[in-house]
This record gives C-alpha cells, sequence and structure tokens, in this order.
C-alpha cells in the first residue's frame, strides 16, 4: 500500500519534492535502494527497465545503469556517485547522462537527489527532492525517463496558457 | 509562452491550434523536448506533409519555432523559462510517483517484509 503524500514542484529553485508512504519498515524501504537487484525493477518504468551494472553503494561510490526502450534503439546509459549514505535514513547521490561507452559524460551536469526515509505512523515516509541545474539540462535528463514523462503533457497545456 | 497582452485574434489562433488533439500532442511533447518534424512524423499515423501542417498552425499561434538543422527542422516549444521549468518539472514529477508506486508493489509482495 502507497500513496504519494505530498508533491511540490518550484519552478523557480528548479526542484522537486515528492513525499510517500509506504506500509513496511525503513529498513525494508531503505532495501529498495541498496539492492540493485530490487533497485532495478522500479527506477525505470515497466516500458523502459533499468538494469544496474555496477552499484557501489557507498560514500564515493558509483553506480552505472541502462534503460532499454521498447524500440530496438540504443540503450540509454546513467551513473549516480554517492555522497551521503546513513542507513536507513538519508541518502544523497548525484544522477547524470553517461554516454554509449556507460560511461559520465563530460560537460553534462547531474541532478542532485536527497532521500529521506523515516518511521512514520505505523509505515515509512520517504521523501525524495530532486535539484536540477538549467532547463537544458532537465530536458537532457527527461530523455532518460521520457516514456513515463510524456503522458501529462497535454492535460497541462491550459496551465500553461493562463 | 508570451510575456505581453494578447489580442483577440492572438488569442483566437491559440484555441484553433489547440482545437486538435494531435497539435494538442504535438505541443505537449515539444515542450518537454525539441523535435524533428521527422521525428514527430514517425510517431503519427498520417503522412510527413500533414504532420507538417499541424506543426505550421502551431508556429502561426507562436506556441512553436521552427529552427533549420542541417536538412531537418526542429520544433521547439515557446515558454517562458519559468513555464519551461514547471513543465519539466511536472514531467520528473510523474516519474517519481510512478517509481514510488513500483516500491509499493515490491513492498507489498509476499514474504517481503
Amino acid at each position: 500500500m502507497m500513496s504519494v503524500v505530498s508533491s511540490v514542484t518550484d519552478p523557480k529553485a528548479l526542484t522537486l519534492t515528492v513525499v510517500a508512504q509506504f506500509a513496511a519498515s525503513p529498513e525494508r524501504v531503505w532495501a529498495v535502494w541498496e539492492d540493485p537487484r530490487q533497485l532495478e525493477r522500479w527506477w525505470g518504468p515497466p516500458t523502459y527497465p533499468a538494469t544496474f551494472t555496477r552499484h557501489d553503494f557507498e560514500v564515493g561510490g558509483e553506480s552505472r545503469y541502462y534503460m532499454t526502450g521498447p524500440e530496438t534503439d540504443a540503450p540509454l546509459h546513467g551513473w549516480w556517485r554517492m555522497s551521503v549514505i546513513d542507513e536507513p535514513r538519508r541518502l544523497e547521490f548525484a544522477n547524470g547522462i553517461a554516454g554509449d561507452d556507460g560511461e559520465p559524460l563530460p560537460g553534462v551536469d547531474p541532478m542532485a537527489a536527497h532521500v529521506t526515509i523515516e518511521a512514520f505512523d505505523g509505515g515509512t515516509r520517504m521523501t525524495t527532492e530532486s535539484t536540477f541545474v538549467d532547463v537544458a539540462q532537465m530536458e537532457k535528463m527527461l530523455a532518460m525517463g521520457m516514456a513515463e514523462g510524456m503522458t501529462q503533457a497535454v492535460d497541462q497545456i491550459e496551465k500553461l496558457l493562463s | 509562452m508570451v510575456v505581453h497582452q494578447l489580442s483577440d485574434q492572438e488569442v483566437d489562433r491559440i484555441f484553433r491550434a489547440l482545437a486538435d488533439a494531435t497539435r494538442r500532442d504535438i505541443f505537449g511533447r515539444v515542450i518537454r523536448n525539441c523535435l524533428s518534424v521527422s521525428t514527430l512524423a514517425s510517431d503519427y499515423e498520417m503522412s510527413f506533409a500533414g504532420v507538417q501542417k499541424h506543426v505550421s498552425v502551431l508556429e502561426r499561434a507562436s506556441l512553436v519555432t521552427k529552427e533549420p538543422h542541417g536538412r531537418e527542422q526542429i520544433v521547439h516549444g515557446n515558454l517562458s523559462t519559468l513555464r519551461h521549468a514547471a513543465a519539466l518539472l511536472e514531467a520528473f514529477e510523474e516519474i517519481w510517483i510512478g517509481r514510488a508506486s513500483r516500491i509499493a508493489e515490491i513492498l507489498d509482495e509476499k514474504g517481503s517484509a
């Protein structure tokens, strides 16, 4: 059982904060981040599943992953670099785009992800805060998760024009 | 989109441009990512010329801009930076909500706790 408790976007600060609540312990929620086999079951959408080929879950450690789309297009590569690991409470990492060789692309800034996991009301509350550098970077990052990000576009049009 | 006050004629063009489902779809997509006309054309069940026509209608309403890039025509959404950022953040919001619901599914599996 899950509910997204709140979600706040701040276009001026280029941040997004999503709070979700789970009926499981913080240790159990932590495991879906730590265990690459669990992580790859949720990081990408079903149409664009992620495969983590490396997941050094320690401060300064890095991850490598790729996402495979429904078409025969070349897979999209990405990377993480962990800066804070405070089990089972806090996780901070940079998430960037990698080239076809799977290694980080130079000159493309990563986004920053801050994850807070805390016991709440018999379950767990997980807060993810994403911080971006600029619109161009967001567009590039979005291409990595496109399958999901596209669907809502049309509903937003009226809001954009108002 | 635009900062200045729109004239009735401009508003009319915008509404007419967005009255069509394909054009709304094209506009929604190019806000998130600049796309070439041929990329767009490959995603719709209509001719290249048909898609090009839709793009022209959006262009006349100042909703998109076309820019030549080699032999390709790249279509950009016309939004203020702030609105553009808001649209992109909403796309990431959707990604994170999808992730949270997949985490919940994993946590709900038998023997997972």
